[in-house]
């Protein structure tokens, strides 16, 4: 699909400013369940959907914000190419632009970096109606403030993305997975000793009793770790990793309420109680629990993290994101109102009253 | 049509002049770190780019952050405009101080607080030069990855305000994706902690505004970066060619490979040259351009990357393909990059160091046309070239002390940087806008946008206090810019006006 719609979005900011009303930025709702969603207007942005550039020699892809994320990766696959963020889907209508916006990243994150790491440029909406660029199609850009990897993880409440320019990298030549049965305190102190070691080592993870290491690269070097390293390999080392990304491993089964807990990767087992995963060797933390949120969010704040409430059952309970200190949240609101004086993107999705 | 944002502000007159300033800044600090005398001002006129020069009103020099934060009160008081300054390598002017203003050295800030071998991270002063901070940690097989040329000098604050990169950037990314956690003043004094000691912090990317930010923002007084282990081995391999067009084919045959090398530069005829002459490591000076590239990882991972690149190189050209011997031919390789700048600035009295980027497959055509405009200007230009991520040096060769001919150069390099904005790229790829590219900044982005940036600015500087003058131009209508004469109308300019 190709199809260009910004015209059309564009008057739809435009005649909310006009009317007062509010808007509600929706990609393909794969991640609704992130942040609060306002009784407003929805403004759908899906139908921007198409890869306007792609030259796999340049390493830079950029598309329209509504492109299907699955779409995005499978172009990049027939090219041997990959979004090195590994971004996680949640269901097969995610969007490139909902992709930004939540800035979420998947396994390799603690060895190959975030959303924002890989956001070249982008093509964005103001909550003017200004149809802005930022950024550009090459690896270094320091022209003007970073405006476009500031978009990344803004739960589009600064504006309405339109295209996104990502930097992309081949894909590894062989892949493998390494088990071994640790305590978590073992697999702790595992995934961070090799972190610090020059290894191809792209992915960290530690469940029910077993320590997780995803190898990435030349096959001789891939094998070369393997003997370094030790332990069992994996069967099925990318379906075993879509299911840690994806939600879709067993351990996530819970009805429990789902914490994200991005913490220092050194940081020792939890002391608060409840079924957990370790992700990004050591650096995210899943942790299923009906403890009260301020409770978890003070015992990570301590810990030098911070505490989302990804996925919950019942009806709010509390914010999903945790409030930082009341110094950077005024930065917060004067940011907003620099890009979006009236208020109309996605209000409160981010934190209530922004 | 809609309400203005807010407007620009002017920054608002001093209330103090400089001899109450100065008393009020010896209050606090010893009268050795507050200089006033022409004399001792005199090595903070300019940055790395010497054309441009003014003489700062007071320099201090304050040894602890309380000092800083006092400072910054005082001046944001009295509307007394600041310019931070680490190592003064800037080559777009960032430093440049203002007639009217404070320039608050950072050199006082040389500690390197913490280093934490398992979380991989170290804590660092401002000051702290960039290669002190490889060294440092190198006892734990880490290393800091970003590395400008200027290393040896560069202290990590101006790293982080013009987002700096180096050779290893396609692999290991700028100065933005390896840092963790910064501490900033503001301009009103306030002390605020952007990022964390986790990989991500709740809301907006403040850390990734404030890297590029070119002391606009904030002062920069602690920044924890990440550390990132040593390669077990690297291999650089040179390759000649006997035309520039094969050699930007080169590289993208080898990204086309499936390689991302550690390091992929290029360097034509004239910066080939220079080099050879400076530092005699052998390079071929009878190519019209070579390619170094580095590859690093593990041993077995360098070997067969090696061979690949060997045979690429082979089948793109090369007339010439070398591996260095040992870590000492290595090293010397690397020696001849990065001692290019100055070795060309050898060829002539001046030098202008440009510094665009591009999409790579348009090399071929920039360097033809830059080729034209070297006649057309009668200027010479070298060119280094991080290639791997489209950065380019050109080099224009001058003489300051030939009328009209730095107004040559500057006209000459604002050409190139039209042609960058031509095919898609970008005026500055990691030296800033400073004060050098305001013109350009209008090319390469509209009214909207600027009004955007100056909108961002506000957001943590509302009077206009902190470099004020730098990066961002005042927004112009088109029919506006189109009046302006070419250059340097707003170079000079270190008050924004109201918009509109
Ligand atoms: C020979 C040579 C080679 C170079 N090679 C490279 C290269 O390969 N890659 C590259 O990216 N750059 C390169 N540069 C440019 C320059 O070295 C970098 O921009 C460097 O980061 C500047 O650091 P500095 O400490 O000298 O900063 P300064 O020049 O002192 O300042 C630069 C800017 O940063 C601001 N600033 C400085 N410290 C702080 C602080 N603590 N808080 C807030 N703002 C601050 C200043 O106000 C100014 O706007 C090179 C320069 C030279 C002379």
């Amino acid at each position: 699909m190709n199809q260009d719609i910004s015209q059309t979005l564009q008057q739809q900011i435009l005649s909310a400013l006009e009317t007062g009303s509010q808007l509600q930025i929706q990609g393909g709702g794969s991640k609704h369940f992130l942040g609060h969603i306002s009784k407003s207007t929805p403004l759908q942005v899906s139908a921007h959907q198409g890869i306007i550039s792609y030259d796999p020699v340049e390493l830079v892809v950029t598309a329209r914000a509504g492109t299907r994320l699955s779409e995005l990766e499978n172009t990049l696959a027939e090219q041997n190419q990959m979004l090195p963020f590994e971004p996680p889907h949640f269901g097969p209508l995610a969007t490139l632009g909902g992709t930004i916006a939540c800035g979420l990243a998947g396994p390799s994150r603690s060895f190959s970096g975030s959303a924002r790491d890989y956001v070249l440029g982008v093509k964005m909406i103001n909550g003017k109606g200004e149809i802005l660029n930022f950024g550009g199609q090459v690896m270094k850009n320091v022209a003007g403030y970073d405006c476009s990897r500031l978009m990344a993880g803004a739960m589009g409440t600064l504006g309405v993305l339109l295209e996104v320019s990502l930097k992309v990298l081949p894909k590894p030549a062989a892949e493998i997975t390494l088990v071994q049965s640790k305590t978590p305190e073992q697999a702790i102190d595992a995934m961070n000793h090799w972190s610090g070691k020059s290894l191809p080592l792209s992915a960290g993870c530690y469940v029910n009793g077993q320590l997780y290491l995803r190898l990435n690269g030349a096959k001789t070097a891939v094998d070369g770790a393997h003997k370094v390293i030790g332990g069992e390999l994996l069967n099925d080392s990318a379906e075993f990793w879509t299911s840690i990304k994806e939600h879709q491993h067993t351990f996530f089964q819970s009805t429990l309420p789902l914490w994200r807990l991005s913490v220092p990767a050194k940081t020792p087992v939890l002391t608060l109680s409840g079924e957990n995963l370790i992700d990004w060797c050591g650096a995210q933390r899943w942790l299923f629990s009906d403890h009260d949120a301020d409770h978890i969010r003070k015992d990570i704040s301590e810990l030098g993290g911070h505490a989302t409430l990804f996925r919950r059952q019942s009806e709010l309970m509390a914010d999903t994101y945790q409030l930082p200190d009341t110094n950077i949240m005024q930065l917060h609101q004067r940011l907003k109102l620099a890009f979006d004086p009236a208020g109309i993107f996605n209000p409160g999705r981010l934190y209530p009253g922004l | 049509m809609h309400t203005e944002l807010f407007t620009i502000a002017t920054p608002p007159e001093p209330t103090l002049g400089k001899p109450a300033l100065v008393e009020k800044l010896r209050q606090f600090l010893t009268s050795d770190a507050v200089l006033c005398d022409e004399e001792l001002l005199r090595p903070y006129e300019c940055d790395a780019l010497s054309a441009y020069r003014h003489l700062p009103m007071i320099v201090v020099l304050p040894s602890t952050l309380d000092q800083i934060q006092q400072i910054m009160r005082l001046c944001y008081q009295h509307n007394v405009p600041v310019i931070a300054r680490g190592a003064g390598t800037g080559l777009s002017g960032g430093a440049t101080p203002a007639g009217d203003g404070v320039v608050m050295s950072l050199a006082k800030f040389i500690s390197i607080l913490e280093v934490d071998p398992i979380a991989r991270t170290a804590v660092v002063q401002p000051g702290v030069r960039n290669l002190a901070i490889s060294q440092a940690v190198a006892a734990h097989g880490l290393y800091y990855a970003p590395d400008p040329s200027s290393q040896i000098a560069c202290t990590i604050g101006g790293n982080v305000a013009e987002n700096s990169g180096g050779v290893h950037c396609l692999k290991y990314g700028l100065t933005v994706h390896n840092v963790r956690k910064v501490k900033l003043v503001t301009m009103d004094g306030e002390l605020i902690t952007l990022g964390s000691d986790s990989l991500d912090s709740s809301g907006y990317d403040l850390l990734a505004l404030i890297n590029g930010s070119e002391g606009m923002l904030g002062v920069v007084v602690e920044v924890t970066v990440k550390l990132t282990p040593i390669p077990e081995r690297a291999q650089v391999v040179l390759a000649a060619f006997n035309d520039v067009e094969k050699a930007g084919g080169a590289v993208s045959d080898i990204i086309a490979a499936g390689i991302i090398p550690g390091g992929l530069e290029m360097m034509d005829k004239l910066a080939v040259q220079a080099a050879e002459d400076f530092v005699h490591v052998g390079y071929p000076t009878d190519a019209e351009a070579i390619l170094l590239c580095e590859i690093d990882g593990t041993n077995e991972e360098v070997s067969e990357q090696i061979r690949i690149v060997h045979e690429v190189m082979h089948q793109s050209g090369a007339t010439e393909v070398r591996t260095a011997r040992d870590e000492e031919e290595r090293q010397a390789f690397w020696k001849g990059r990065k001692a290019a700048f100055p070795a060309v600035g050898r060829l002539a009295p001046d030098y202008y160091c440009m510094d665009g980027t591009i999409p790579r497959k348009h090399l071929p055509y920039i360097l033809r046309r830059m080729a034209e405009l070297s006649i057309e200007y009668d200027l010479r230009v070298a060119n280094v070239f991080h290639a791997g991520d489209g950065n380019l040096h050109p080099l224009i060769l001058y003489d300051a002390n030939h009328p009209g001919e730095l107004a040559r150069t500057e006209e000459f390099g604002g050409k190139i940087l039209e042609l960058c904005i031509e095919v898609g790229g970008s005026i500055t790829g990691e030296h800033g806008v400073g004060i050098e590219k305001l013109q350009q900044m209008h090319l390469q982005f509209n009214y909207e946008e600027l009004t955007q940036f100056h909108a961002v600015k506000h957001v943590f500087d509302p009077k206009g206090l902190l470099n004020p003058g730098k990066a961002v131009p005042t927004p112009k209508r088109c029919s506006e810019y189109k009046q302006l004469p070419s250059q340097n109308e707003d170079k000079h300019q270190h008050k924004a006006c109201t918009s509109s």
